[in-house]
């Protein structure tokens, strides 16, 4: 019961954080500020793909980022032949997810074992950054969107209001549009683990086994986890490509679909908050570092100036020493703070319940 | 004659060259209760893992009221009504008990009908003080009991123990004993166990396992008197 409350509390305080942070972030933050603050919620959204995929249904995918690069590069292609951004945002989601729904119906009717689907994810997102990024000549389209190769795709149209081709979302606009996004991301999730669905695909994560023996067919829950991962990444990367108004193949690689998972290890596994807390922490630490110029003779400098180096020891140091990750070593220690607090006074009241409290 | 509720037919399962079950033929009728006994390595637990679908035999059928679900996957044949509680507890470690239960619960129950279930079943298997704690916590004696509220929570029409009373106190072990009888008012079950007092508690018919293979079938007194199975089995522990 004190479970209830303390999780219904969990939920209104990130509901009055996440409004206050929608609503009053452009009054007072600089325009550089929001933009940055944007791809970093744009990349929150991912950070909850696997969160999902990984943490709650126990699906070890290196490549998530599969998912995030075809979703950016169908809304690229697609924006550029329709020109009206609902078909493209919907394809953006539909494509990535129907190519989940394909992997993932041969990795797991094929009853392939956790390592290996990690290898397969991994090997998919590769493949994938390698045949885009030998895509630059000009007979590499699709309708009259250039392919681009290693160079991409720039001057991708941006996102307009539904149906009005002539109302594209500007810079403000795409804050609250990725804002208001990634809290409904975050609430939909919590809804649906709460759900009959989300009991089940945890207890698959724990003991498949025993979930068989229950008469729950394992399959067909982890396709339906990866296939719904597969979508929300793809949203995101949607949203990525409007945000920069341009897309890469770097998008698929190794760099990219690395940091999502340090992201949801750092931020703790089976936790919804936490892959966030770990994916806004870990860009906002790489852009401070980057801003740090190398100065010559210091070496100092010049070593908080090797983000990928800093970032490194503290994937170890977490892996090492918080191997459960931020939230719920946190949440860990609240709990044993709040025991510490209750003790001294319970006992010399009733002392039978505290004990079996 | 009528079907019976489960039946194998020259039931086979080689691992390579060895022969874990070999040409088993086995019935039992609706609303039995049978105990399988048998020494280590017998087969009895792969015997088991073939019945549930977790291994699929090399050769021969397992018919479940006449329909042939050899090759099934497991959760068909759970959805068939055959529920297993398997040697070693498993169960869903890093769940609290309530969920555990209300996991079984929910494939049977809508979500609103379910958390009634639950709480009777809590109460059935006497863990109510312990519905929140996780079951990793729990001692090896509860969390046998929390995978039998598991398997009862499914409402399974045969029930497979698999050494049910093992590393329990003799008060407990009676307890066990009680329940697998009342259980028996309504369901079919088989039980594997070497507690041969156990056995003596709650067994009618027994079937003797030995390498691979069906040794005897009899009433139980006459398994307990008979010499074969005495030097099979009781004879090495009473050696020993």
């Amino acid at each position: 019961m004190n479970d209830r409350a303390l999780n219904v509390i969990g939920l209104a305080l990130v509901g009055v954080v996440g409004a206050a942070f929608l609503i009053l972030t452009p009054r007072f933050a600089e325009l550089d500020a929001v933009l940055e603050l944007t791809v970093f919620m744009i990349m929150a959204i991912l950070a909850l793909s696997l969160a999902l995929v990984w943490g709650y249904g126990g699906i070890l995918c290196f490549g998530q980022s599969a998912f995030f690069g075809l979703g950016a590069y169908t809304y690229a292609i697609a924006m550029f032949n329709i020109g009206e951004s609902t078909g493209p945002l919907l394809l953006a989601i539909g494509l990535p997810a129907a190519f989940a729904a394909l992997l993932g119906y041969f990795m797991f009717y094929g009853r392939i074992s956790d390592v290996y689907l990690g290898v397969i994810t991994l090997t998919v997102t590769l493949i994938l950054f390698n045949s885009v990024n030998s895509t630059a000549g000009p007979e590499f389209h699709i309708g009259v969107a250039r392919l681009g190769g290693f160079n991409g795709i720039p001057g991708i149209p941006p996102l307009n209001i539904p149906g009005n081709k002539a109302a594209p979302v500007d810079l403000e606009g795409m804050f609250y549009l990725a804002t208001a996004s990634l809290l409904a991301t975050y609430f939909g999730l919590r809804w649906l683990l709460a759900s009959r669905f989300g009991r089940i695909i945890v207890g698959i994560r724990e003991n498949e086994r025993r979930a068989e023996l229950l008469g729950y067919d394992p399959r067909v829950y982890k396709l339906a986890t990866f296939t719904v991962g597969g979508a929300l990444a793809g949203f995101a990367g949607c949203l990525f490509a409007n945000w920069g108004a341009f897309v890469s193949p770097t998008i698929f690689g190794l760099a990219q679909s690395a940091q999502i998972i340090i992201w949801v290890i750092v931020g703790g596994r089976g936790t919804l908050i936490g892959p966030i807390v770990g994916c806004i922490g870990i860009q906002w630490l790489t852009t401070a570092l980057g801003a740090n110029q190398p100065s010559g003779s210091d070496w100092m400098t010049n070593l908080m100036a090797n983000a990928p180096f800093i970032l490194g020891i503290i994937l170890v140091a977490f892996v090492l020493l918080v191997p459960r990750g931020l939230v719920p070593t946190l949440g860990d220690i609240g709990h044993w703070l709040l025991r510490l607090r209750a003790r001294p006074a319970a006992p010399s009241l009733k002392p039978k319940q505290a004990e079996e409290g | 004659m009528a079907v019976p509720l489960l039946e194998t037919r020259d039931l086979t399962m080689h691992f390579g060259g060895v022969r874990a079950v070999h040409n088993v033929n086995f019935t039992l009728a609706e609303g039995e209760l049978r105990c399988l006994i048998g020494p280590n390595g017998a087969g009895k637990s792969t015997f088991f893992k073939m019945l549930t679908g977790q291994l699929e035999p090399s050769h021969g059928r397992v018919l479940f009221r006449g329909r042939d679900i050899s090759h099934a996957h497991a959760h068909e044949i759970a959805r068939l009504g055959i529920g297993i509680k398997t040697q070693v507890p498993n169960v869903f470690d890093g769940l609290s008990v309530r969920e555990n239960i209300w996991l079984a619960a929910s494939r049977i129950h809508s979500v609103r009908h379910a958390n009634g279930v639950v709480d009777e079943m809590l109460a059935r298997i006497g863990l109510i003080p312990a519905a929140d704690r996780l079951v990793g916590q729990l001692a090896h004696g509860q969390r046998q009991w929390v995978e039998l509220g598991i398997v009862l929570s499914t409402d399974p029409v045969l029930i497979l123990l698999d050494e049910p009373a093992a590393g329990m106190t003799h008060e407990e072990v009676q307890k066990t004993a009680e329940l697998v009888r009342e259980i028996n008012r309504t369901k079919a079950l088989i039980v594997v166990e070497h507690d041969m007092q156990f056995i003596r508690m709650i067994a009618k018919q027994v079937t003797v396992f030995n390498q691979g293979r069906v040794l005897v079938e009899d009433a139980v007194e006459d398994i307990l008197r008979n010499p074969l199975v005495r030097d099979i089995y009781l004879g090495k522990q009473a050696a020993a």
